[in-house]
């Protein structure tokens, strides 16, 4: 049988850690090399850079995660796919240029457009979350379709080293190159599923290799400051076995990829992206080794006739303040805090949140009633229309140094602007994604 | 009573204000426990004042799992939430917590 095609993931997200990817690229004999750092907000966050300068608007990561992997491109000729382009794929392109120029390394660049449709969305089209119109959000700064395998394929088809996309389903960033290795039809959709579910699989890097996983006791994984991350052989049929690269931490079980199998799926009889829908209920997990686990069975039906668009909008400002208790009486001392915050400001902020760190922030409840934490801090976060007053809620929060309980420290403030995200539907035909080829043919002309 | 922690193991992911919560038996044996005792009345129950929409059970027992998608979970969504944990990550432990009657 001939070696099957190697996929491997170097980025989960926006922010994911550089390393593991070049350790990726260098050790793990890769084909293709995916890195998605796309996430539901990440498109309107990059919009807005984008409009304060129309050079910016791609992933703020892409230069030292491209400083680090083109050297690695050069010397291993794998072909790396991206979501990196966000909100400006052909300035994410450029820049990617004047990298290889800098480092002296010819590429060819493969740019997908297309996906941008804040220009053609109609203000009146309902939400699928809320079935109201997109309008009634307020202010509307991103819109970008969902692509899929079939805006894909004709940039691979160019044979370009690299190919830049900004939205695309993230599944469809790996399936993508099976079809094109495999020669997959668009109709094919066992074979789409498949592929799907080992997309899904590998999108969030580290979480296949224990990352997310680990917990002292029941769930040990070792060597996590190490964690490496995934690779999938996929087979003709679309059927995959996981691995990574020799000597980094982490461990890739049956029982971490059961928990990424079902991650973030809404239906795991019905997991829709551009290219199919996808049933993940027969599929089938299986250990065939130390560090390998094998998917098969994803079954697939006809793709949807629309395509989902993620709708970005500006939904005012969130000020935060915070201050710490310890010691008798910490959790009271923390209430009357909270009380006293919301006396003074409460009548400026409909929407105001009084959370205690260490004590019920994170399940607005404790599920043990024996708990009694030793310290404790205070969290008041509010909306507010304005960066100005949203400031007043860490200014209030601060200065119960001198006026408010006793024995309050190490108080903190932020201000940050809120993006909103909701979607809604467009049909598939009003999207048309285009490819557009960036080089650098090398500096053979140079003296 | 043990509590699920002991049995199962979760994975919390978000769509939206939608929290999706995983719930997967070690051992396959715990699988008919776990589909018979961990109920969406249940799950509504334990989770009352996180989860406020509907819940979704699905039933995978080749993988030795059940899926729970909570509808409105995520205090109005991830993107303009006010909670600390936006995407109720951590509700996988908050799951783990419920206590189950054993035979």
């Amino acid at each position: 049988m001939a070696k099957p095609l190697r996929i491997g993931c170097g980025a989960g997200f926006s922010g994911d850690r550089l390393e593991p990817a070049v350790v990726l690229a260098a050790r793990g004999g890769i084909d293709y090399l995916v890195l998605e750092c796309l996430a539901e907000r990440t498109i309107a966050l990059a919009q807005l850079r984008k409009r304060k300068d129309p050079a910016r608007g791609y992933d703020p990561l892409l230069e030292r995660r491209i400083e680090l992997l083109l050297p690695e491109l050069q010397a291993r000729r794998f072909r790396l796919v991206t979501n990196m382009g966000a909100a400006n794929p052909l300035a994410a392109a450029d820049a990617v240029i004047t990298i290889a120029r800098r480092q002296g390394i010819s590429i060819r660049v493969a740019v997908i457009t297309g996906d941008d449709v804040l220009a053609e969305i109609d203000p009146a089209a309902r939400t699928l979350e809320t079935h109201t119109p997109l309008a009634d959000f307020g202010e509307l700064v991103s819109a970008n379709a969902y692509l899929g395998v079939a805006a894909l394929l004709p940039a691979l088809e160019t044979g370009a080293d690299m190919v830049i996309t900004g939205r695309v389903a993230d599944p469809s960033l790996f399936v993508a190159p099976m079809a094109h290795r495999y020669g997959w039809a668009l109709d094919d959709y066992d074979r789409l599923a498949r592929g799907t579910s080992v997309g899904h699989l590998l999108e969030c890097a580290g979480q296949l290799c224990g990352g997310y996983y680990a917990e002292p006791g029941p769930k040990e994984v070792p060597d996590m400051a190490n964690l490496g991350f995934p690779y999938a052989d996929v087979d003709p049929e679309g059927d995959a076995t996981f691995g990574k690269a020799e000597g980094t931490g982490g461990r890739i079980t049956l029982a971490n990829a059961k928990e990424q199998l079902l991650y973030e799926v809404t239906d795991p009889f019905g997991y829709v992206t551009p290219d199919v829908i996808a049933d993940f209920s027969k599929v089938t997990l299986r250990e065939s080794g130390s560090d390998r686990v094998a998917v098969s069975g994803a079954r697939g039906r006809a793709r949807p006739r629309e395509l989902k668009v993620s709708v970005g909008y500006l939904a005012g400002y969130v000020g935060e303040g915070e201050i710490g208790y310890a010691g008798a009486n910490a959790v009271a001392r923390a209430r009357l805090a909270g009380e006293i915050i919301r006396e003074r400001i409460g009548r400026l902020f409909p929407d105001m949140r009084v959370d205690l760190i260490g004590a019920t922030s994170m399940h607005g409840r404790s599920f043990d009633p024996a708990a009694h934490p030793y310290e404790v801090r205070l969290r008041v976060a509010a909306r507010a229309k304005s960066a100005e007053l949203a400031m007043i809620v860490g200014e209030e929060v601060e200065a119960l140094y001198t006026n408010g309980p006793a024995g309050g420290g190490g108080t903190r403030k932020y201000v940050h602007e809120q993006i909103g995200i909701v979607s809604t539907l467009v049909d598939r035909e009003q999207v048309t994604a285009k490819v557009t080829i960036k080089e650098y043919a090398g500096n053979a002309k140079a003296a | 009573m043990p509590k699920l922690h002991e049995l199962a193991h979760c994975r919390a992911g978000d769509k939206g204000n939608t929290s999706i919560l995983s719930l997967i038996a070690y051992r396959a044996e715990d699988y008919p426990l776990l589909a018979a005792q961990v109920t969406i009345d249940a799950v509504a129950k334990h989770l009352r004042g996180i989860v406020e929409g509907d819940i979704r059970r699905f039933e995978l027992p080749a993988l030795w799992a059940l899926q729970f998608v909570c509808a409105r979970s995520l205090s109005g969504g991830v993107t303009t939430s006010l909670a600390l944990d936006a995407h109720g990550k951590s509700l996988s432990y908050a799951l783990l917590e419920m206590e189950i009657p054993v035979s």
